[in-house]
């Protein structure tokens, strides 16, 4: 599980990420939605110690997040751009995170069969698709079943089959009492994976809570029009206030 | 830890052409210096004047490319249980020893074929190379973690080798004839100990048959570098020039929002 308190983000004079208090349970997929520039991004790098808070706690699983080595052990990322160093090859890099880890991975050659990555196994990162580095990229992400996973537009690039068996892997890790973040632009996506989700906007949290909880507030009969609703009410707080 | 993500960092860029190019370019070279230069002096200082340019350019260029390039796969490996520290320091050692051993064996293996290799100058040439090698990453990798922004990062790179290769010298003749009725020794030593290019300069050409065409100024700068003193002063000029970068660098790498 994910707890995070009061916190905030800024950069320079532009104010990121304004008092945010979260759960993320275990035994969930947690959906991040926003419009663009309302912090989504900003509050997963927190998390993943990638972007320093300006004030508030981070947490996972008890062990603070906040400039500690430690408490990414449990983590799992996979970013949207799965760019890696030319002239190493998948193996390389997959040999490289079990090293930084001190620990051998004993589900990375299921993995590799299910996302067909087998003949791309020794060839240099430059030589690959967009999709196939994007498949390396879902490996390290979950080739040490992590208690926390979080993935930054996972299905960008890849071929419709690597998205069913990625999607089906996302479920079977919920399944097995992980904590799932996930930020997708695509919404039917989010409406299968997840069953939570959380609002930001500009920064604010402005829901949280289940996603059925979400159509019932707004009274919409699909995601991508209850999102639609909040964002025109935020909008609409924002001009009045 | 750092030994662990080094040995792959330097994986990575022993197979990178440019590192392949960066040997052949120096053997190229020096093997056509030593072949179409009458004799051994005159290689040194076109061999001298074309390496005190172009390490400097090449390691403040692709110090600070390498950094933006590898944004993403830094952004992965910080996501894993490892420091920071670890990761700028095997990220720096990664990118310097391959370029350390591309020039080495660049210049090393025509020297070694013409049997020259023992040559006080071409050892004081090569020592150098490597020096300046190891401060302009040095530099480039604070450019590079400072400036957030690749083109602007990639001009002040630009405008520091510009600086310290071309422009310094011009500073320091300005100096000179704006001056010319002071003693100007002492101030031209210490313009020169803050120059790591002009420093290198000064080593390799003191070593070699050149010093004695520099006459007055040339017995000035022997009586100073020839000393402990001044051998003293002169490493630990350089040592401060890769030391300052550094810390400053790793420490903003610490504290960076990637």
């Amino acid at each position: 599980m994910i707890d995070i308190t009061s916190l905030s983000k800024s950069f320079k004079h532009s104010h990121v990420l304004r008092d945010v208090n979260v759960h993320v349970p275990d035994h969930s997929v947690t959906a991040v939605i926003g419009p663009n520039g309302s912090g989504k991004t900003t509050f997963m790098k927190c998390i993943l110690g990638l972007v320093r808070p300006d004030s508030g706690t981070i947490s996972i699983n008890g062990i603070s997040a906040i400039g500690s080595a430690q408490g990414r052990r449990e983590l799992g990322y996979m970013s949207q751009i799965a760019q890696y160093p030319d002239n190493l090859t998948p193996l390389d890099l997959f040999a490289m995170i079990e090293r930084v880890r001190s620990t051998t991975s004993t589900r990375k050659t299921a993995l590799i069969e299910r996302f067909d990555l087998g003949p791309h196994l020794k060839k240099p990162m430059r030589a690959l698709s967009g999709g196939t580095r994007q498949k390396v990229g879902a490996i390290i992400a979950l080739m040490f079943e992590p208690r926390v996973l979080l993935l930054d537009e996972p299905t960008a690039g890849l071929d419709p089959i690597s998205t069913g068996v990625l999607k089906d892997l996302i479920m079977d890790t919920r399944a097995n009492g992980a904590t799932v973040l996930i930020t997708s632009h695509v919404l039917s996506e989010i409406q299968e994976l997840a069953d939570r989700a959380i609002f930001l906007h500009e920064g604010t949290k402005v829901f949280d809570g289940t996603v059925a909880t979400l159509l019932a507030q707004t009274g919409d009969a699909t995601l991508e029009r209850s999102i639609a609703t909040m964002m025109l009410d935020a909008q609409q707080k924002q001009r009045a206030s | 830890m750092i030994g662990k993500l080094l040995g792959f960092a330097l994986k990575d860029i022993a197979r990178s052409k440019w590192v392949l190019l960066y040997v052949f370019f120096f053997i190229l070279l020096t093997e056509g210096l030593l072949r179409f230069t009458a004799g051994e002096a005159k290689t040194v200082v076109g061999l001298m004047n074309i390496v005190l340019l172009l390490i400097p350019l090449g390691a403040s260029m692709f110090g600070t490319l390498h950094l933006h390039n590898s944004r993403e796969f830094i952004e992965l490996i910080l996501t894993q249980p490892v420091r920071r520290s670890s990761v700028f320091a095997a990220l720096w050692l990664g990118v310097v020893i391959p370029f350390l051993a591309a020039f080495t064996l660049g210049v090393g293996i025509p020297m070694a074929a013409h049997g020259l290799i023992a040559d006080p100058t071409i050892v004081a040439l090569m020592v150098s190379g490597n020096v300046l090698t190891i401060v302009f990453f040095a530099l480039s990798f604070l450019v590079g973690i400072v400036i957030a922004d690749k083109a602007m990062s990639m001009g002040v790179a630009f405008v520091m080798w510009l600086f310290f290769a071309v422009l310094y010298d011009g500073l320091i003749l300005w100096v000179s004839v704006q001056y010319a009725d002071y003693p100007l020794e002492e101030a031209t030593i210490a313009m020169v100990v803050l120059n790591p290019v002009d420093l290198a300069r000064i080593v390799v050409t003191l070593t070699s048959d050149h010093a004695a065409l520099m006459g007055y100024t040339g017995a000035v700068f022997n009586q100073f570098f020839g000393t402990m003193r001044g051998i003293l002063i002169s490493a630990g000029s350089l040592v401060l020039w890769t030391a300052v970068p550094l810390w400053f660098a790793k420490r903003a790498f610490d504290k960076r929002d990637w």
